[in-house]
């Protein structure tokens, strides 16, 4: 089976995860990345969503973080604000998954707006739950298709703090945790450099070459000295992957 | 002490123009009935609260209700923008909408605070993000014991809150569960209270005694309204329409467009 750039990065960012994470789940391609963990190598990940579900066991990806399927297949359902302050503030979160309008050098995020904040030439959703998963999980994955427009440098405002300036800023603002660890992107996989925190390009998809990812990246991207091949998807991983989105198409369709 | 009426009395009686207004609700519960009376009733210049102002909030905006958000994450969920709201903050259409933007921490702090009659909520948040610089209502305070600086936030304290709940009993009491969000915080931080129910029972029956029940003497007024939260769920009763969620996005993209729709489904 050959996979789309859309499908290598879901199984890319799955493999990312452990069976031991406990994971703060994002909607859209995290939501996908996390639960084709759990369907094949990570059946025992905690996945969690901001709507209060803990241990949530979908047999379709939710629309939003707060669909039914979340709650009906959930060890608990907790408030929101337990949720952001015993579990997300307290600790205990291994990995926050999040997507992103824009992201720069140092795996800053912006959803917030494009332009200036008072007449922004257009306005995103916001922040909502990222700027503090961003602090509080230990570490933080990232998956986003690339593209100029996507990732850029500078950001127009920053929503989620990853690595900020580069370097020790994250130590210095006080955050003991590690940060955005790793970007999964259609194209590639980056990680900051263990020293700058610049974004580097570790993993090429098959078939992708160092030009195209330059081109698709509003910066002058950085490439580890060797840069592996990100193994395809293997034909487990991609039939349960369609095999979730075709059940997700068709709870979607059918109305309550 | 919770008082039964209709629908359209329970708004007329507990808001007006110029209200500081809280309709919760996480994606699950959210009360579009009473947000579409609302509308209806033409109230102006509402100061709306909400974590998530999602396709209930686009409706009230795009009608002209609301001169100011107080919100956390305004979009479709899983679909993408909400353009009525991205009109009035792009366009000014149809009015200007001033803004108060917190991250969801912030704003579960804030509810948290209203509810607990403290003047503000403190967390470890905003670390080095952007929104501090144009919302200065986010402010530092140092902790006494540890010097730890921390996050402050002022305390929610809406003139009136608005929630969807599965029942009411015949004296008042309201049962709600699944994602329950932030309603509870919500109502006990309000001067007043809207409860739309699903229905009315005798009696809750057997439940669990962490069961999530508002009494009677934290609600103002409790209006049945059978299918209240749709096109977003009530758990055990029906699913979110998430057919209905997308095509929303063309329903609003276009002024007009929208327009037709409300006076079609909601006027």
């Amino acid at each position: 089976m050959s996979s789309s750039p859309a499908e290598m990065m879901i199984v890319a960012a799955a493999r990312a995860l452990s069976n031991d994470d406990v994971c703060f789940v994002g909607i859209g391609a995290p939501s996908a990345a996390c639960n084709l963990a759990r369907l094949t190598h990570a059946p025992d990940i905690v996945l969690i969503y901001e709507s209060g579900t803990i241990g949530a066991r979908p047999s379709v990806l939710p629309l939003s973080i707060g669909d039914g399927e979340l709650c009906d297949t959930a060890l608990t359902t907790v408030s929101v604000p337990e949720m952001f302050g015993y579990w997300l503030q307290g600790g205990r979160i291994t990995v926050g998954f999040l997507g992103g309008a824009q992201i720069d050098r140092f795996a800053n995020l912006n959803t917030t707006v494009i332009g200036d904040y008072n007449r922004p030439s257009v306005r995103l959703p916001g922040g909502g739950g990222a700027p503090e998963i961003s602090a509080h999980c230990q570490r933080v994955f990232i998956t986003m298709s690339m593209g100029r427009r996507a990732f850029v440098d500078p950001l127009p405002f920053m929503t989620s703090f990853g690595h900020g300036q580069g370097g020790n800023h994250r130590a210095r603002l006080g955050l003991k945790t590690l940060g955005p660890t790793e970007v999964i992107t259609d194209l590639c996989v980056l990680k900051p450099d263990p020293q700058t925190k610049e974004l580097t390009v570790t993993s090429l998809h098959p078939g992708v070459t160092q030009e195209e990812v330059s081109a698709a990246c509003g910066w002058k991207l950085q490439f580890a000295a060797d840069v592996a091949e990100t193994p395809p998807p293997t034909e487990e991983e991609l039939a349960v992957l369609r095999q979730l989105e075709e059940r997700t198409q068709r709870a979607h369709a059918a109305a309550g | 002490m919770a008082a039964f009426s209709k629908l359209s009395e329970a708004i007329a009686a507990n808001v007006h123009d110029g209200d500081v207004v809280a309709l919760e609700g996480f994606t699950h519960l959210i009360p579009y009935a009473a947000g579409h009376e609302i509308i209806r009733q033409k109230r102006r210049d509402l100061t709306l609260i909400r974590m998530t102002p999602d396709i209930l909030y686009d409706q009230m905006i795009g009608m002209g209700t609301a001169g100011a958000l107080k919100f956390s994450w305004g979009g479709n969920p899983g679909v993408g923008s909400l353009h009525r709201f991205r009109d009035a903050v792009e366009n000014g259409w149809p009015r200007t909408l001033r803004l108060e933007e917190h991250s969801h921490a912030a704003m579960a702090c804030a509810y948290q605070a209203g509810a607990a009659n403290l003047p503000c909520g403190i967390l470890r948040g905003y670390l080095g993000v952007d929104l501090p610089k144009v919302n200065t209502a986010i402010r530092q305070i140092e902790c006494p014991f540890t010097g730890e600086r921390l996050a402050a936030v002022p305390a929610i304290r809406p003139d009136v809150a608005i929630i969807h709940a599965q029942r009411a009993d015949r004296a008042g009491n309201v049962f709600l569960e699944g994602i329950i969000g932030v309603q509870r915080e919500a109502v006990l931080a309000a001067k007043r209270s809207v409860v739309t129910v699903e229905e009315v029972v005798d009696d809750f029956g057997s439940r669990s005694p962490n069961a999530v029940i508002l009494p009677r003497w934290t609600v103002t007024s409790i209006a049945v309204a059978p299918r209240g939260a749709f096109p977003s769920y009530a758990h055990g009763y029906y699913k979110r329409d998430n057919t209905f969620h997308k095509a929303w996005d063309a329903h609003s993209r276009d002024r007009e467009t929208f327009l037709s729709w409300m006076k079609q489904n909601v006027l």
